[in-house]
């Protein structure tokens, strides 16, 4: 079969490859997942399998401030990914389904851009906005700075669903007597579903996650768990921090294969 | 049997057309279809059947000229407010909803009830004998049940006028004959004014009280069945309904309703004239090829003689193919059974092409 020499598998090293693909990859958090485990005050030296430092999150001298942050983090990542679910619901909406209007395409690639835009600057321009506008540093700014940059990252899933729903399934609402509010409450939105909530759960883990422009934004003393984590580590790495990592990991894990798994169950439909 | 002519008129469509940027889809249609009235828009793909419904259904406004609802103009009506309802060429049922509330989901956007809905859906649904169906999703269900849901689902409102979209052109042949007869026996016992688009001629043929016949965004005629395919109005409407001869001819005269003409090769012929016709033109004229037969010796003084190429075998007919001695090459059907004057003849064997009776049917455009 010709074919099956372009097939790229067929190629000498590609296993090989992979593997240290993989590796590069994935060492790193394997290391800190297991060392996270560790019966040892040293992040280096293995003693033995324990949850000590599990305990240790969550009774230690640290660990009062640890649950704020993650407070913080939880109730910023919930409202954040929440507000900007619905906005780029409206704006997927909006561009798919407003007819044809002027910057159309245009709009559609403002909503992405900022994607492709370095976060540090995007970080710096929020920072400079709130101090343009005079508003206090505080949870306010990081939820205001998270919901703006979430924005894009709920609509691709969202946009990307709204796509694949053809245009006469409102029609056919409405000509069955749906007006546009209905046709869009009883029919788009519930086959949107699956595209808003993989649109959510993308956001809810983007906010959990975010590091600098939470840093620039955030008032002293107030903390979410990405920059609590960093305060802890410039002290010195200690084995704790493996273990909030490890369950931050988890939670990432869990809400990104929810987040495929709807996507794929909707697709195979 | 009650004309359709004697009903109040359904849809009015006046002069309506539709430019779409700088391409007109429509160009100036105008017909009326009656109440209770069987209608069929056919024509080729791309000739603004779709276009024309949808305008009918709301979905796209007129750029020119009108459109009434039982004398009611509607363009300002958006397609909520319209007492009309499609069955979509790909159905577009809703893929979340089952089959009962599919069906039931017209009325409860007028205002009734779920459980009134669901009631009537019921109805609709025993209608379509697809009862046993109702708790399914539109996924789980064959190509041919959807469509079903789909004409329920169009039905269960009542509307005054239903569109349908080439609803049967996704079937196989065997269920699409069943759905014919049973959209044809629903459409007679709703009473209901059925617009129906198809680009099957033999379709539109079996099921329509009166059919339009469009070509690339005009009306090419309008008429029942039988007018249509005897008395094509040109040489597209003759050449898209059935199968025919177009042959070219000279007229040499025109008296007292009749036209004497030649083919090419001096073969003469004598046929009704139709208006505009005149002596010295040269037009076309069409002969169906179930009109024709053979026979070994002229019969009438208008045979043409000439010489079988082929025979070609296809169920019920056996359709041949001869050469005149000089002139076009005509296509001849005979039907397979030995009643009749159809006789088959060998390839290679001369014979005499023989029209019935009013056989030929000049054609000036
Ligand atoms: N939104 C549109 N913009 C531009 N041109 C269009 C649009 N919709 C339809 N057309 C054009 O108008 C013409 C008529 O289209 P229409 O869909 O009415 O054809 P149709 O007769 O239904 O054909 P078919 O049998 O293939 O469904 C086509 O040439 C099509 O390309
Ligand atoms: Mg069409």
């Amino acid at each position: 079969m010709a074919m099956k020499s372009y097939d790229l598998r067929q190629y000498p090293s590609f296993k090989a490859i992979t593997i240290f693909c993989l590796f590069i990859l994935y060492a790193p958090l394997l290391v800190v997942t297991v060392y996270s485990f560790n019966d040892s005050v040293s992040i280096t030296n293995w003693e033995g399998v324990s949850l000590r430092w599990y305990a240790e999150v969550f009774t230690g001298a640290e660990s009062e401030k640890f649950k704020i942050a993650a407070r913080n983090s939880f109730v910023i990542a919930l409202i954040a990914a929440s507000a900007s679910t619905v906005m780029a619901t409206f704006a997927a909406t909006a561009i798919l389904r407003g007819g044809r209007f002027k910057l159309r395409t245009a709009s559609f690639g403002l909503i992405s851009l900022p994607l492709m835009v370095p976060e540090i600057v995007t970080a710096v321009a929020t920072l400079i906005f709130f101090n343009a506008i005079g508003v206090d540093r505080g949870l306010i700014t990081i939820l205001l700075a998270h919901i703006a940059f979430c924005i894009p990252f709920a609509y691709l899933p969202i946009s990307a669903r709204m796509q694949g729903i053809e245009a006469t399934y409102e029609q056919a609402a409405m000509d069955l007597y749906a007006t546009r509010a209905k046709a869009f409450t009883r029919v788009l939105l519930p086959l949107m579903m699956p595209g808003i909530i993989s649109g959510w759960l993308l956001a809810f883990i983007v906010s959990l996650d975010d590091f600098i422009i939470t840093n620039f934004v955030k008032g002293a003393g107030v903390e979410t768990l990405p920059t609590a984590i960093f305060g802890s580590v410039k002290q010195g790495i200690k084995p704790n921090i493996m273990a909030i990592s490890t369950m931050l990991l988890g939670v990432s894990v869990v809400m990104v294969t929810l987040s495929w798994l709807i996507s794929r169950r909707d697709n195979n439909k | 049997m009650q004309l359709h002519s004697d009903r109040p008129i359904a849809v009015d469509v006046r002069d309506a057309v539709k430019v779409y940027g700088d391409f007109t889809a429509l160009k100036r249609v105008s017909l009326s279809i009656h109440d209770n009235e069987f209608f069929t828009l056919l024509g080729p793909s791309g000739c603004g059947k779709t276009t024309l419904l949808r305008m009918i259904a709301g979905f796209e406004d007129v750029t020119e000229g009108s459109i009434a609802l039982f004398g009611e103009p509607i363009a300002a009506l958006p397609p909520h407010k319209r007492p009309v309802n499609t069955v979509f060429q790909n159905y577009a049922l809703f893929p979340h909803m089952t089959v009962l509330d599919n069906v039931g989901f017209g009325l409860e956007m007028l205002g009734r009830s779920k459980s009134e809905a669901r009631k009537r859906a019921g109805e609709v649904l025993d209608m379509v004998q697809l009862s046993q169906f109702s708790s399914r999703k539109p996924s789980q269900l064959s190509g041919g049940q959807q469509q079903r849901v789909a004409l329920a689902r169009a039905l269960a409102p009542q509307p005054k006028v239903l569109l349908l979209d080439e609803p049967l052109s996704a079937l196989d042949l065997k269920l699409r004959k069943a759905m014919q007869l049973e959209l044809k026996h629903l459409q007679r016992e709703t009473g209901i004014t059925f617009i129906f688009v198809t680009h099957d001629q033999e379709e539109a043929l079996t099921m329509s009280d009166r059919i339009a016949v469009m070509s690339a965004g005009e009306l090419q005629q309008l008429g029942d069945a039988r007018e249509i395919y005897e008395r094509p109005k040109n040489r597209f409407v003759a050449d898209f309904i059935g199968d025919t001869n177009l042959i070219e001819v000279t007229v040499d005269a025109v008296a007292e309703g009749q036209a004497k003409c030649h083919l090419g090769g001096g073969h003469a012929l004598i046929c009704d004239a139709v208006e505009g016709v005149k002596a010295g033109d040269k037009v076309h004229m069409s002969m169906r090829p179930e009109r024709l037969f053979l026979s070994e010796e002229p019969i009438a003084a208008e045979g043409f003689r000439g010489t079988v190429r082929e025979n070609i075998f296809i169920g019920t007919d056996i359709t041949t193919i001869v050469a005149l001695n000089e002139g076009p090459d005509f296509t001849i059907r005979a039907s397979n059974s030995s009643r009749g004057n159809s006789r088959v003849f060998d390839i290679g064997a001369e014979v005499v092409v023989n029209m019935e009776q009013g056989a030929g049917r000049l054609l000036t455009d």
